[in-house]
């Protein structure tokens, strides 16, 4: 297993984000390209490359684009999703950062695709450094003619407004992110009908995450075949792993779908504190937890989820035998309780109900009807939303009391945590 | 403290657009003009954001403000100040502190650095040091895991701190030192911070040569150079033209 860096072959080069930089990297050389062919071939190239979305549902992209109506009188919008916020997500603010103008390239080519003359870029707020990269890229792209009126003398004109979030984690949903974009409060809205007929100002509307959209510059150069020679058939492509957690040198791994946590790890110098893995995410904290019996499961869309998971965002928070799963479960859990918009009662009551009760447990007044009536709420929770916030909050708890019910138990019995507050296990637990 | 949906919508005291001057009015109307046109809501967000930039926090003029610049309520306005933690309902200090207490920081010391600077300074969540120097507030998942546990200081990111570091910090920003944060731009204040959220870049705030990368978002990169790996190739035709 090697590792195979496509949207990050430019990181560590002299500044990639200043353009004349970019443009010596093969830079904008997939919008030349893509002005070669029909729209309509573009959007066949993109599905035929089988890239799926990288913001963790895994929708197919080129799929996504096929839905726009075309020949319609209505404006079609593409719009970015930058909103990452998802626990343990990391790889979009550093692809902003070093590279922003390949996001703006496959944005341009995106609009092409679909027929879009304006794309707007939603950042979340807190993250103004890569806002201030992307606004500058967008800038200078435009000055050189790439953003325009009459783009490289195509005809074609296409233009993208960078608009800053507010600080919501429900925003990186589709659809609430519209909302928000619209300058309202951020909450999902009832599907069907879908963006893609119905999106921003009711119009036909291109939602993508920002790896999604980075990635097409590197399929309109290379085809759909040279990206499916890396990962799986139907879950292909090169993928930024986002590795953090007890482990020695935390980062940004970009190796083939489907490669496994004990590959990354190895690659990673294995664990920071001489202890074995004890559980982990495969994509951020809504992905329902692994142990050490996972580290050989493919991580890909597929595979994931054929071993009870997700491939979520590829964000891999890895935790080590001295680290409390109930106190994780508990951050979690007030994570998702800040976080919900409060639109549906089952989510925001839920979730609510979770942290009084992990409250109680950590401070060693659990009970065991306690451990039942998280379960019940998981059931009560999961599926019963307009959105997946809902369910990514069901993930965390109910995954770790499936592998770690002893620790609960634990904590019940023991009147207490275990574990002292840095992670290590206090004499007698276990 | 009274409630802020209520005091912002107050009878007694409805809120003054007026107090907000010529350049801001023509800012606003610039914001409103990178949408389409009928469109103008759009505008709301970066809009709070300005009005943040000026007064330091969403006061009701500020409210008032972007209900006449847009054409919406009052209520309406308000309804979106108070979903978003970004718009903050009390005066801000020179520095917003934000400690990131979500699971993977909160657990490798972000926990311990927050409770640190909250006794330190003397003050909880969202609340400011009588110098009016820092703002503390926890802050979930800043998306910075592989530097964690991190700090930002108006955003901008100090990674991989420890209650040592993330103090001798606080003690540089009271002293009224700016220590360059290990990535991004050079401080700036809250106010003007918030004027770039806005969407304002004056003169040098693209900050082209600061520093945008660490060793975590490279290390992958740079393993695949010393091990010479590579992904497959593609090969590029001279005038841009490529081909698989």
């Amino acid at each position: 297993m090697t590792l195979t860096p496509v949207l990050t072959k430019r990181f560590g080069t002299d500044q990639p984000w200043k353009i004349e930089n970019y443009e010596r990297l093969d830079g904008y050389a997939g919008l030349r390209k893509a002005f070669t062919m029909e729209p309509d071939e573009l959007i066949t190239l993109v599905k035929e490359s089988n890239l799926r979305g990288r913001g963790g549902a895994g929708f197919p992209t080129g799929m996504k684009w096929s839905f726009i109506p075309q020949n319609d009188s209505k404006p079609h919008y593409v719009v970015v999703n930058g909103d990452e916020g998802e626990p343990g997500t990391c790889r979009d603010l550093p692809l902003m950062m070093n590279d922003p103008h390949s996001l703006v390239e496959g944005v341009i080519i995106a609009c092409y695709a679909v027929r879009a003359n304006k794309a707007f870029i939603y950042i979340r707020g807190e993250a103004v450094h890569a806002i201030r990269r992307v606004t500058a890229a967008v800038e200078h792209a435009r000055a050189k003619g790439y953003l325009g009126h009459n783009i490289l003398g195509t005809g074609f004109k296409c233009d993208i407004v960078v608009h800053a979030g507010a600080g919501a984690y429900e925003c990186g949903e589709e659809t609430a992110l519209l909302d928000s974009l619209e300058g309202r409060r951020g909450q999902p809205r009832l599907k069907p009908p879908f963006p893609a007929t119905n999106g921003l100002y009711d119009a036909p509307t291109v939602v993508n995450n920002v790896g999604s959209l980075a990635s097409v510059p590197y399929i309109v150069l290379g085809g759909s075949d040279w990206f499916k020679e890396m990962g799986p058939e139907r879950s292909p492509g090169p993928n930024i792993y986002s590795l953090s957690g007890r482990i020695k040198n935390p980062g940004q791994y970009e190796a083939p779908m489907g490669t496994t946590l004990r590959e990354l790890l190895d690659l990673a110098g294995g664990m920071s504190r001489g202890k074995d893995v004890k559980f982990w995410t495969p994509g951020g904290s809504s992905t329902p937890l692994f142990t050490v019996e996972h580290l050989d499961t493919p991580l890909d869309f597929d595979s994931a989820v054929k071993a009870g998971s997700m491939n979520g965002t590829s964000a891999m928070m890895i935790f080590d035998e001295d680290d409390c799963v109930v106190r994780a479960a508990k951050k979690w859990s007030e994570f998702y309780e800040h976080e919900s918009c409060g639109k549906c009662t089952p989510c925001r009551e839920g979730t609510y109900w979770y942290v009084g009760i992990y409250e109680r447990l950590e401070a060693g007044h659990g009970t065991l009807e306690d451990l039942d009536t998280l379960l019940d709420l998981g059931d009560n929770i999961l599926g019963r939303s307009f959105c997946a916030l809902g369910d990514g909050a069901v993930s965390p708890v109910t995954s770790s009391i499936k592998f770690f019910r002893d620790e609960y138990l634990a904590h019940i019995n023991g009147k207490g945590c275990p574990f002292s507050p840095q992670g290590v296990a206090l004499a007698g637990a276990h | 403290m009274t409630n802020f949906r209520t005091s912002v919508i107050n009878l007694e005291r409805p809120g003054d657009p007026s107090v907000f001057d010529e350049k801001t009015r023509t800012e606003a109307a610039a914001i409103i003009a990178r949408y389409p046109e009928g469109q103008e809501r759009s505008a709301l967000l970066p809009m709070l954001h300005l009005v943040q930039s000026v007064q330091g926090h969403v006061t009701p003029d500020g409210i008032a403000f972007c209900a006449e610049a847009i054409g919406i309520t009052k209520a309406q306005v308000a309804a979106v100040v108070t979903f978003y933690t970004m718009y903050k309902r009390t005066p801000t200090g020179e520095y917003l502190v934000s400690v990131c207490r979500n699971t993977l920081c909160g657990m490798l010391g972000g926990d311990e650095i927050y409770d640190a600077l909250s006794e330190d300074l003397g003050v909880g969540h969202n609340q400011t040091t009588a110098d009016g120097k820092v703002t503390l507030e926890h802050a979930e998942c800043l998306a910075a895991c592989d530097y964690a546990p991190v700090v930002t200081v108006n955003y901008e990111f100090f990674d991989n701190q420890s209650v040592g570091s993330a103090r001798a910090l606080m003690s540089e920003l009271r002293d009224g030192t700016r220590p360059l944060p290990t990535r991004g731009a050079p401080l700036c204040s809250f106010r003007e911070i918030e004027r770039q959220l806005a969407g304002f870049f004056d003169e040098d705030a693209y900050a082209q040569e600061a520093n945008g990368t660490g060793i975590p978002s490279e290390v992958g990169v740079k393993l695949a150079l010393e091990k010479g790996w590579t992904a497959p190739s593609y090969s590029l035709k001279p005038n841009g033209g490529a081909s698989a």
